[in-house]
């Protein structure tokens, strides 16, 4: 792995960020949208539920964007080589597929850390909420839902490789798609039965589950941090044994030019 | 002279479509070698194959006598590519783009080498524009500056004067007979344009339907044919089959 090959996707990426409106609109004003909706939604419920507690909702909806936006990060690096035309000068050099996703990684902690300060400072002005009433627990969430986001990055990313550009809005809602199933702001128990099972098998259903006992119980839910640890593991397995394997099927069927429609 | 490309028997099939057919040539140091051909002969697949963007179905390639199957990133790093139809990011501004492809080819000194290829190509006004407003004569010389950033012993230029004026043309194409005299890049130059074959091409390979047709110095083709130029032999070529 070559630093100097990372760095210079890392800044060409960034490059675009302070002169991009709707990168900026993502960072500060999205999340900024989120928070005021289930900010609201739970001053109105503890009006008749006066000890419901702000972090329930609040909380779960800054994780969440924490994936949404570690998801993208990913997402959206490929398809700017995509809607730039790119790819191919990108892949001329002597760079290698995991150098690239691993910028795209980089590209994420900057984002989610612009993400957080934004969603954090807003909470706490708007909700007096304080992101790190979650004290030691806020790492591992954090990590835990960073990595999973990233890894739906490069499950989006194999989809786009394989059905190119007319793939994108599948690749953008795919996160979304998952969000009934992880569980973010009711218990697994809420869901039926049968789709339980499947529920905790999506690492950041095991951490939102976890969140719930910390803000209910105040006990720290070491099984699910361990049961999120090993998921993350395995998803990380399967997502970049997909990536690869549609890497290859482009190389092998000539497509990398022919991901732009 | 010491061969720096050499392709052997190179075959690519989609399904059932053969794109290109048990082609094989060399390419020498300091070469310019006129990759030729109607739309759709193959030379955009081959193109892909030597850079090692597509897995050939059969056959091998070797760029200064290593294998591209095994040692693609190594050889990469001293070989570069230049296309019309391949253009770079359009919200990066020129600087930001050259910056950019120097570090991802580890350039020592890159603000230096840069300045070096800016003076050379003479886009200091552009320095800090961005590349989507530049216009095609402009895209080409930065695209040209990319190119030259690594200091490549083989180069690859895809129709690198397509769409450009016949003065701009003109220009690109002195610009690239300085830079083969003066550094002595391998060249591998694929276009439509017969008369720049004649001119900045030591030899020319023939392409069509996946195959090579001929091969040879642009006057020994004109002479083999019996006609008056290149675009004449390019038009029998192209309608014979």
């Amino acid at each position: 792995m070559k630093l100097h090959r990372i760095q210079a996707l890392l800044f060409r990426y960034l490059y675009i960020y302070p002169r991009s409106i709707p990168r900026i609109l993502d960072i500060f004003i999205w999340p900024l949208v989120d928070v005021l909706i289930w900010g609201l939604i739970t001053v109105f419920l503890q009006q008749s539920r006066p000890d419901f507690p702000l972090s329930l909702l609040l909380g779960a909806v800054i994780f969440w964007d924490f994936i949404l936006r570690a998801q993208q990060a990913v997402t959206i690096s490929f398809m700017e080589e995509i809607w730039e035309r790119n790819l191919f000068n990108i892949f001329v050099t002597p760079i290698r597929l995991y150098e690239f996703l691993f910028a795209t990684f980089l590209v994420g902690i900057v984002r989610i850390t612009l993400i957080g300060i934004s969603l954090g400072v807003s909470s706490f002005i708007l909700f007096n909420f304080n992101l790190f009433s979650f004290g030691f627990y806020l790492v591992p969430f954090v990590i835990n839902f960073f990595i999973f986001g990233w890894i739906l990055g490069l499950l989006a990313t194999a989809i786009l490789l394989r059905f190119g550009q007319s793939a994108q809005v599948i690749a953008f809602a795919f996160t979304t798609f998952l969000q009934p199933l992880i569980a973010v702001f009711y218990p697994v128990s809420a869901l039926p039965k049968f789709i339980q099972p499947i529920a905790l098998a999506i690492p950041a259903t095991q951490v939102f589950e976890g969140m719930r006992m910390v803000i209910l119980q105040n006990k720290f839910p070491m099984h699910n941090f361990i049961m999120a640890g090993i998921l993350n593991i395995i998803w990380f397995i399967i997502a970049i044994n997909i990536l690869y394997k549609m890497f290859n099927y482009v190389i092998e069927n000539g497509k990398l030019l022919k991901l732009v429609d | 002279m010491l061969s720096l490309l050499e392709v052997k028997n190179l075959t690519k099939t989609f399904g059932t479509f053969t794109a290109v057919d048990n082609i094989s040539f060399s390419l020498s140091e300091g070469e310019i070698l006129g990759f030729i051909g109607p739309n759709g002969a193959g030379k955009t697949t081959t193109i892909q194959m030597l850079l090692g963007l597509i897995k050939p179905t059969s056959g091998s390639v070797f760029i200064f006598g290593k294998d591209m199957a095994k040692y693609r990133n190594e050889v990469l790093s001293e070989v570069n590519f230049s296309s019309a139809y391949v253009s770079l990011p359009g919200n990066l501004k020129v600087w930001e783009n050259l910056y950019t492809f120097a570090r991802l080819y580890g350039v020592k000194k890159y603000k230096e080498r840069v300045s070096e290829l800016v003076e050379f190509f003479e886009i200091g006004s552009l320095f800090n524009k961005m590349y989507g407003s530049l216009s095609s004569g402009q895209a080409t010389r930065v695209n040209l500056a990319k190119a030259l950033l690594n200091k490549p012993k083989l180069l690859f230029l895809d129709e690198p004067t397509a769409s450009l004026d016949p003065d701009i043309a003109d220009r690109t194409r002195k610009f690239l007979k300085q830079i083969q005299i003066e550094q002595g890049i391998a060249i591998l130059y694929t276009t439509h344009n017969m008369m720049e074959v004649e001119e900045l091409c030591n030899r020319a390979i023939f392409i069509n339907e996946g195959k090579i047709i001929t091969q040879g110095t642009p006057n020994k083709l004109i002479k083999k044919y019996g006609l008056q130029d290149l675009n004449e032999v390019f038009i029998k070529i192209a309608r014979d089959i």
